[in-house]
């Protein structure tokens, strides 16, 4: 693990102008890094994938809005360094968000859902083992223009959606779809002063540059995310399909939100995971959707659109039926939901 | 009582508490890492990145350039101390004959090529990173069917390797009324022990102390001291407690002395602890095996001819072979047999023992192939193995020790519910979750090896017993400590025991489920010694003596009988008889049938193992049925264990809550390698993928809802003095079969392939 340094600072104005001297062509090669939990980060760079200079510690900010959770008529405030455990457990989430609290509780073990941030946890890093290893000379994330062990590899946890020749490491997350999914907004701090963006604005697919991850610039911060109060938020819910029971990332998941009235689909939201490069919304399948029973024929349509595009690999061919199944589950157990 | 302390049954000892459990919750059991030493410096170990090649040479500018580095070894400097070790599977100790640093070879992914030497691990890491080797790279051969692999009969390389057979095999099958040909494979496995491989070696007047999580302490320090040529009596191990070890402990991996020789060069202790994905090329595995069963059988069940091929990977230079045939062979009254076992080589590290080595991928392919014969008989499995049981193994003719196979299952069958299973696949569901019933047979050879120990009393009951023996979670504190203390009359509170430390009477490596039968054989006999002592003080008449060996015996009589004639012994009179305060005795035993250079062999760090299949007179095995339930979702295919029951028969159970536990994890393991645990291999490169704990799936509590461990009374007077069969491997064998046999219940489909994952299932 390279040395560097430790700063800790006790308000998000000072968080940004710690971080406002680094130069850098994008927040992921930024010297400056931000530290929360620390449970990508640090594991990152003792694997000396990640190698900042400096981290800004920013747990001091706990005790601000930043560590808060807000609920009220209009929707659901979430600060970025409430940790995962709180958010998954706030009554008010568990009722009027399921999806919410669900693809939280379903994610990481308890000591690491104590310990991570959920502004830290929507920029998660792929576990492509290809990147985390560096032995592997190969990896466009790490090297940009080296090329792409996991193309040709042991490719089975790798993405179908949103891939390009150039990268098909999975976005690991299971929060982001929810977030997604609901239509959030993320608050951003940064040297060129605060904005608000849509949630699904905030991940880059890798295209040609595998390596830029989000569209942050160097030394912008995560204050909050904001999720509207609309009629599909109760009954809503996250779906996860692993080989083991817990403490697994997803081969397939599916944040789904449903409006039904007398039947029929008022709205629908579909957020897909572990089958993407990035949190992934499938408005091809909740077009098919609108205004439609739910029967299995619709279901199937649904789903078949949600997956028209995917590419696959030698191992993760399994991953276009598999979603397909795991979307149509999720679709079937919302609407049978007592609300 | 409780489920973790379970009622003793007939020929039970008392369920006591770990003598160690309060000092391993409360963090103060010391481990290999955990021991302070003075002034250490740490070392971080370099790996390679090809598998297969040569070094054409480093760059160390810039690791050296790192503040705090004090020495970077590679075989650039350090051949010349790098000597030559014999392979365990060739009559040495080494888990490979493979020599990092001794030249610029390279024979698999992750052999180390250099060690940095720091102030801080940190400091180390960081110089790690920054080593430069020029490598050139040579196409490797990653496993089965990969270009270049080379197959060879198991008979052509080891001289003691059998393939057992009787009759005409072949003969037999052809004309069989009903027949099963079906091909299974099982993948590559790591131990992955909690405890990381640490290893510490300290320097002190050419005296070195090695602390090291061991399975074979002895076994170590005969190894280092012919490494470094210097007397056995200069080196000094240590490793009171393993955090795991599952067979990954027992060989001496090639860290050892490149460490020893780096606390020598930079004059200091010099402390490793490897990282998660570097135990996995730096130590042993499971490699991955194939096979190829037919069995015949009559269409009453009767079977007539079992063939069993297998083929094994292991590495280039080092012939590993588990050869499961030995045991499965011996399982059923099969009319006919024939068998025959392969290795492949190809461009790996050296596989090695991993927890039921043989049994766990030879009776996955024969217990599958079992349940595919009494489905195409349309017979309940469980009756299948019935009409097939016997109490003579068919190689040989010889009678078992004891065998209570169909007990267990009866009792197996009835506590899981096996009756509520209505036979037709896919015909039983909850909802959406298709339901499975599987069963299997497990057998594990029970083994024993000559071992020492040290034992004295004191006049006030206290007791200290001092045998090599090794805590690798097993309970071996406690089950040494209850057999002192059962044979001497004390409470086992009374009861001190030491082991893991190479300076005690040396014991075998904690390997082969021998451990308990050995070290409580032996340790039985010096107790009796005592005994014996204070009995011809108490009874100088010479008939007094006669009765009282008559009642002790001499460590042969199986410890059911002495307890039947047992007496009370007044232990003041017998020390004022003596005339002393404290009476001590030491003791080797061997088990019967030990060859004759066996005691020789022990205190040279080398082990004797006999019993089992082995035996002149008797095979010896213990025995058990193991039950899972599968539920696998109709959607989405995840499969689920919500149950698992295993009904073991083991003979005399020194201690049921230690010996539950040793089972429960089995039960645990044994699905787990069913459903979880596959290391990947990236063929292109022969390296391996998922070399951490979140890509390597183990199970997690929630994966395991309930285990149930029933242990049947049942008493072995042939096996040894303790009456003890083995049991810490006989949990996790068979289940990765019962488990296939439960998903082909739930669905119809036959998984021949392991690891099962979801996308294998297509309902």
């Amino acid at each position: 693990m390279r040395p560097f340094q430790h700063v800790r600072v006790d308000s998000a104005q000072a968080a940004v102008q710690a971080a406002a001297g680094a130069r850098a062509s994008s927040a992921l090669q930024s010297p400056t890094q931000f530290l929360a939990g620390g449970t990508t980060l640090i594991d990152l760079m003792k694997l000396d994938v990640m190698r900042p200079q400096m981290l800004i510690d920013i747990n001091a900010l706990e005790g601000t809005r930043l560590g808060l959770i807000e609920a009220d008529g209009s929707g659901l405030r979430l600060g970025a360094l409430v940790r995962m455990a709180d958010a998954a457990e706030h009554p008010a989430i568990r009722l009027d968000y399921p999806v919410i609290a669900q693809s939280l509780k379903f994610a990481a073990s308890q000591q690491l859902r104590n310990m991570a941030s959920l502004g830290g946890n929507v920029l998660q890093r792929t576990r492509c083992t290809y990147f985390r290893d560096v032995t592997y000379g190969a990896c466009n994330k790490r090297n940009p223009g080296s090329g792409c062990a996991a193309m040709d590899g042991f490719n089975r946890p790798h993405a179908v959606l949103g891939a390009s020749e150039n990268c098909i490491a999975t976005y690991p997350g299971d929060f982001a779809q929810a977030l997604i999914a609901l239509d959030a907004s993320v608050d951003i701090n940064g040297s060129r002063g605060r904005r608000t963006v849509p949630f699904a604005t905030l991940h880059r697919q890798p295209a040609n540059t595998p390596d830029l991850e989000t569209t942050l610039a160097p030394g912008d911060i995560i204050m909050s995310f904001s999720v509207p109060a609309r009629a599909w938020t109760r009954r809503s819910l996250y779906l996860k399909i692993r080989d083991r029971s817990s403490y697994e990332f997803a081969l397939a998941s599916a944040a789904v939100a449903l409006d039904l009235q007398a039947g029929k689909v008022r709205d629908v939201s579909i957020a897909l995971g572990g089958v993407a490069t990035v949190p992934w919304r499938a408005r091809e399948a909740e077009a098919v959707l609108k205004g439609k029973e739910l029967d299995h024929g619709v279901l199937k349509a649904a789903a078949h659109a949600a997956f028209a595009g995917a590419r696959t690999q030698e191992h993760n061919a399994f991953k276009v039926v598999l979603g397909k199944q795991t979307l149509i589950r999720a679709l079937n157990e919302a609407a049978a939901m007592e609300i | 009582m409780t489920t973790a302390a379970p009622e003793p049954k007939l020929n039970m000892g008392p369920p006591a508490p770990r003598l160690d459990a309060r000092l391993k919750v409360t963090g103060e059991a010391r481990y290999a890492a955990d021991f302070p030493v003075s002034n250490p410096a740490f070392a971080f170990l370099v790996l390679s990145p090809i598998a297969k090649g040569r070094i054409v040479g480093f760059d160390l500018n810039e690791a050296r350039g790192v503040a705090g580095v004090l020495d970077i070894l590679t075989h650039e400097n350090t051949a010349i101390a790098v000597k030559p070790t014999k392979f365990f599977g060739a009559g040495g100790r080494a888990s490979t004959s493979i020599r990092p640093l001794s030249s610029p070879q390279i024979w698999h992914d992750g052999q180390i090529i250099a060690v940095v030497v720091a102030e801080t691990f940190e400091a180390a890491r960081e110089a790690a990173y920054k080593v430069r080797a020029r490598c050139q790279a040579e196409p490797a051969s990653a496993t089965f069917d990969s270009p270049g692999t080379a197959t060879e009969a198991a008979a052509d390389v080891s001289k003691e390797h059998k393939d057992p057979q009787v009759g005409d095999a072949a003969g037999a099958f052809a004309s069989a009324d009903v027949k099963i040909d079906a091909e299974y494979s099982t993948p590559t496995q790591h131990h992955n022990p909690i405890e990381l491989f640490a290893t510490t070696c300290v320097w002190s007047d050419d005296q070195l102390t090695i602390y090291e999580p061991s399975q074979f302490v002895h076994g170590l320090k005969y190894e280092i001291a012919e490494q470094f040529g210097i007397g056995p009596s200069r080196v000094h191990v240590k490793s009171p407690y393993v955090g795991g070890a599952f067979g990954s402990k027992g060989s001496i991996t090639p860290r050892t002395a490149l460490v020893a020789i780096a606390a020598k060069r930079v004059n200091r202790p010099v402390k490793l602890v490897m990282t998660r994905d570097q135990g996995f090329t730096v130590t042993t595995y499971r490699a991955e095996t194939r096979h190829r069963i037919r069995l015949g059988a009559s269409r009453e069940g009767k079977i007539s001819a079992y063939i069993h091929e297998g083929w094994e990977v292991t590495s280039r230079p080092d012939a590993y072979l588990v050869g499961g045939t030995k045991n499965s062979t011996h399982l059923y009254g099969f009319g006919n047999v024939a068998s025959r076992v392969f290795i492949v080589r190809a461009d790996r590290n050296t596989p090695g023992f991993m927890r039921s080595p043989p049994e766990v991928p030879y009776l996955f392919a024969l217990e599958s192939a079992m349940d595919e014969l009494a489905v195409k008989l349309n017979m309940d499995p469980i009756e299948l193995r019935r009409v097939n049981d016997t109490m003579n193994e068919p190689i040989g003719g010889k009678p078992y020790t004891s065998r209570s196979l169909m007990a267990c299952f009866d009792d197996g069958a009835k506590a899981f519910g096996w009756a509520q299973r209505s036979a037709a696949p896919k015909s039983m569901a909850d909802g959406d979750w298709l339901i499975g019933y599987g069963c299997a047979t497990t057998c594990y050879p029970s083994q024993m090896a000559p071992a020492a120990a040290r034992v004295r009393l004191q006049r006030d009951g206290r007791v200290r017993v001092e045998i090599a023996g090794h805590e690798i979670g097993n309970g071996a504190y406690t089950v040494i400590g209850q057999a002192a203390a059962e044979k001497l009359g004390v409470p086992v509170d009374k009861v001190s025991v030491r082991i893991g430390d190479s300076d005690l009477p040396p014991a075998p490596v904690a390997g082969g489920s021998n451990s308990t039968a050995s070290t409580c054989s032996a340790v039985m006999m010096v107790c009796d010694q005592i005994r014996q002592r204070l009995f011809k003080a108490l009874m100088p008449q010479e008939s007094m003596v006669d009765k009282a060996k008559e009642t002790v015996g001499l460590g042969q009589t199986p410890v059911t009988e002495a307890a039947k004639s047992d007496r009370p012994l007044d232990r003041d009179k017998a020390f004022d008889a003596l005339g002393v305060a404290v009476v001590e005795e030491y003791g080797e035993w061997k088990p019967d049938g030990a060859p004759t250079d066996s005691f020789r062999a022990m205190h040279e760090g080398k082990v004797r193992i006999v019993g089992g299949p082995e035996m002149k007179d008797w095979i010896a095995y213990a025995f058990g049925a193991e039950f899972v339930e599968v539920r696998i979702n109709r959607w989405t295919h995840e499969i689920r264990v919500p149950r698992l029951l295993g009904a073991f028969a083991a003979g005399h159970i020194m201690n049921p809550r230690t010996a539950r536990s040793q089972l429960m994890g089995g039960l645990i393991w044994g699905m787990s390698s069913a459903l979880h645990e596959a290391t990947e291999l990236d063929g292109r490169y022969a390296r391996y993928v998922n070399d951490n704990l979140a890509d390597y799936l183990v199970p997690v509590n929630a994966d395991v809802p309930s285990v149930e461990v029933i242990m049947l009374a049942e008493q072995d007077d042939h096996i040894n003095p303790a009456g003890v069969k083995g049991l810490g491997e006989l949990g996790n064998v068979g289940t990765n079969a019962a488990v296939c046999n439960a998903i082909f219940h739930a669905t119809g489909r036959r998984l021949r392939k392991l690891p099962v994952r979801l996308e294998q299932l297509e309902i």
